[in-house]
C-alpha cells in the first residue's frame, strides 16, 4: 500500500460523487414514476393490460445491463433516424444514455416490486374502500399505494442499492463517476489495489448509508401504522423464482421472520 | 453478421464456462462462509459478516477491475517475479467472490429456518458435528435456499457481461468487436440480448423444475 497514492485517491475520487449520485438518483426518480402506473398495468387481471407490461419487464430483467447500455448508446445513436432529429442532441451525451439506459433497467425492476406489493395487499381493504363508493382512482391512490410501499419497501431498498452499484457501469460509456475516475487514476498512477479500494470504500459507505436511512424509515412507518398484518401476510407467500436478483434480500428476510423459523 | 456466428459460439461457450464455473466455486465457498458465519467464536463469525456486508456493498465491476488490475500486482508481488493474471481468471475469481457474498447470505438464512430441534436431536444420537451438518442441516435447508439461489443464479448469468470489460471473449465482447468492425451496433447488441434473454430464460425454467422436485412438503399460510 502506497499512502501517497491512497491520499490521492481520497482526494481524486470523491469529486466522481456527484456524477454516481446524479444517475443513481435520477434514474431511480424516473423509474418509480413510470413503474407506478405500470405495477397497476401488471397486477391486473386483464391480460391484455398486463401481458405488455410483462414482455417489457421479462426483456429489461433478463439480459445485462451493460448490453442495454450499449445498445442505448452505441445502437440508437447510430440509427439515421435518431442523428437527424433533435434526439440527437440528447443521444450523443453519454450522460443521457445513461440515465435512459438505466431509467429503463430500474423502471422494468421496480415495477416488479410494486406489482408484488400490490398483490400482497389485504383483498378486505381494497373491498372495504369498494363499499365506502370509493372509485377505482381513488381506492388505488388512497388505500392500495400507500399499503403496496410500505409493504415494498424491504424489497425497493435493494433496487435502489442495485441501481447504485449498477452507476458503475457508466464508467464504459466515458463517463467519470466514482469508477470512471479510479479507472482513469489507476492508468495514471499503475496502482490498481490503492485506488479500487477506495473506491470501493466509497460505494460501501454509500451503501451503508441508504440502508439505515431506509432502516429509519421503516420503523418510522412500522409505528405509523398499527397493523402489522400486511406485513405478515407478504412474508407467509413462499418466494418464486424471478429474474430479478435484487429481489433476493426481501425474500430472505421474510425467510429469516420468526413467522418462517418455527416449523 | 452471418460470418461472426463462430464468434458467437466462441463467446457463448466461453460465457457458460465461467458462469457453470463461477456458480460451481462460489456455491462452495459461500457454503463454507455460512457454516463459519454460524461459528460460535466471536472472531470468525464477525469476520464472515464484514465478508459478504462487504462484497454486496462494491460494484461487481469494481471487484473485477480490481482483482484484473490488482491480480497481476499482487501475483508479483507474492512470487517475486512479473506474472500477468488473464481475464479468463480474474474474472471467475471475481464472480465467485460476488456469489460466494450473497450465496452465503441465503445459505445463512436457510440454515437458520432449519428447525433447532433438528440439530438437537441429531446431537443425542450421537452424529458427529460434521456429520450433523451434511446429513441433517444441509439436506433440509436445500429446499428452503432453492428459489433465492435460482435468482443468484440469474444475476450471475448477467453479469459474466462484465468480464468483457477487461477483455474475455464471451457474449458481450463478440458484440462489441462485431458492432465495431462492421460499423452496426444494432443488430450484434440486439442478438447479444437475444442469446442473454435466452440463456436466463432457460435457467429460469430449469430452476422451476428442480424446485417442483424439491419442493417443500409443507407450505406455511
Amino acid at each position: 500500500m502506497n499512502t501517497a497514492i491512497v491520499l490521492e485517491a481520497l482526494l481524486t475520487l470523491p469529486r466522481g460523487l456527484i456524477l454516481t449520485l446524479a444517475l443513481t438518483i435520477a434514474s431511480l426518480a424516473a423509474g418509480f414514476a413510470v413503474s407506478i402506473p405500470l405495477a397497476f398495468l401488471r397486477a391486473s387481471s386483464n391480460p391484455w393490460a398486463s401481458a405488455p407490461v410483462l414482455a417489457y419487464t421479462y426483456a429489461f430483467r433478463g439480459t445485462p445491463l451493460l448490453v442495454q447500455l450499449f445498445l442505448i448508446y452505441y445502437g440508437i445513436g447510430q440509427l439515421s433516424l435518431v442523428r437527424q432529429s433533435f434526439l440527437w442532441s440528447v443521444m450523443r451525451e453519454p450522460f443521457w444514455c445513461a440515465f435512459i439506459a438505466f431509467t429503463l433497467n430500474s423502471t422494468a425492476h421496480t415495477t416488479e416490486v410494486l406489482r408484488g406489493g400490490i398483490q400482497a395487499v389485504p383483498r378486505g381493504q381494497v373491498e372495504a374502500a369498494k363499499a365506502l363508493g370509493l372509485s377505482g382512482f381513488h381506492t388505488a391512490r388512497l388505500i392500495v399505494f400507500p399499503l403496496t410501499i410500505r409493504i415494498a419497501l424491504p424489497a425497493y431498498v435493494n433496487e435502489v442499492i442495485g441501481m447504485l452499484k449498477a452507476s458503475s457501469l457508466a464508467s464504459t460509456i466515458t463517463l467519470l463517476e466514482i469508477t470512471g475516475l479510479s479507472r482513469q487514476l489507476v492508468s495514471e498512477t499503475f496502482a490498481p489495489y490503492e485506488v479500487f479500494i477506495v473506491a470501493g470504500a466509497l460505494y460501501l459507505l454509500l451503501t451503508v448509508l441508504i440502508t439505515q436511512a431506509f432502516q429509519i424509515l421503516e420503523t418510522h412507518w412500522t409505528r405509523a401504522s398499527t397493523s402489522t398484518a400486511d406485513a405478515t401476510s407478504m412474508s407467509k407467500r413462499a418466494p418464486k423464482p424471478s429474474l430479478a436478483p435484487r429481489e433476493l434480500d426481501a425474500e430472505l428476510h421474510h425467510r429469516t421472520a420468526p413467522s418462517q423459523t418455527q416449523q | 453478421m452471418y460470418g461472426f456466428l463462430d464468434q458467437f459460439i466462441l463467446g457463448l461457450k466461453n460465457t457458460l464456462f465461467v458462469f457453470f464455473l463461477s456458480c460451481a466455486l462460489g456455491t462452495i465457498l459461500g457454503l463454507l462462509i455460512a457454516i463459519l458465519r454460524n461459528s460460535r467464536r466471536k472472531p470468525i463469525s464477525a469476520s464472515m459478516q464484514a465478508y459478504t456486508g462487504v462484497i454486496r456493498g462494491v460494484p461487481e465491476l469494481l471487484i473485477i477491475l480490481l482483482m484484473y488490475f490488482g491480480g497481476t500486482a499482487l501475483l508479483s508481488a507474492v512470487v517475486g517475479r512479473y506474472i500477468e493474471i488473464n481475464a479468463f481468471a480474474a474474472g471467475v475469481t471475481a464472480l465467485t467472490v460476488v456469489f460466494s457474498g450473497y450465496a452465503a447470505e441465503i445459505f445463512r438464512g436457510a440454515i437458520n429456518a432449519v428447525a433447532p430441534g433438528q440439530r438437537e436431536a441429531a446431537m443425542a444420537l450421537g452424529l458427529s458435528r460434521w456429520q450433523v451438518w451434511l446429513l441433517i442441516i444441509i439436506p433440509q435447508m436445500i429446499p428452503i435456499a432453492l428459489p433465492a439461489f435460482c435468482n443468484l443464479c440469474i444475476s450471475l448469468i448477467k453479469d459474466t457481461s462484465l468480464i468483457s470489460v477487461v477483455g474475455l471473449t464471451d457474449v458481450m465482447r463478440v458484440a462489441y468487436i462485431g458492432a465495431g468492425s462492421l460499423r452496426a451496433p444494432l443488430p450484434f447488441y440486439l442478438a447479444a440480448s437475444a442469446i442473454y434473454l435466452t440463456l436466463t430464460t432457460l435457467s429460469l425454467l430449469s430452476f422451476r423444475l428442480i424446485e417442483s422436485r424439491y419442493s417443500l412438503p409443507l407450505v406455511k399460510g
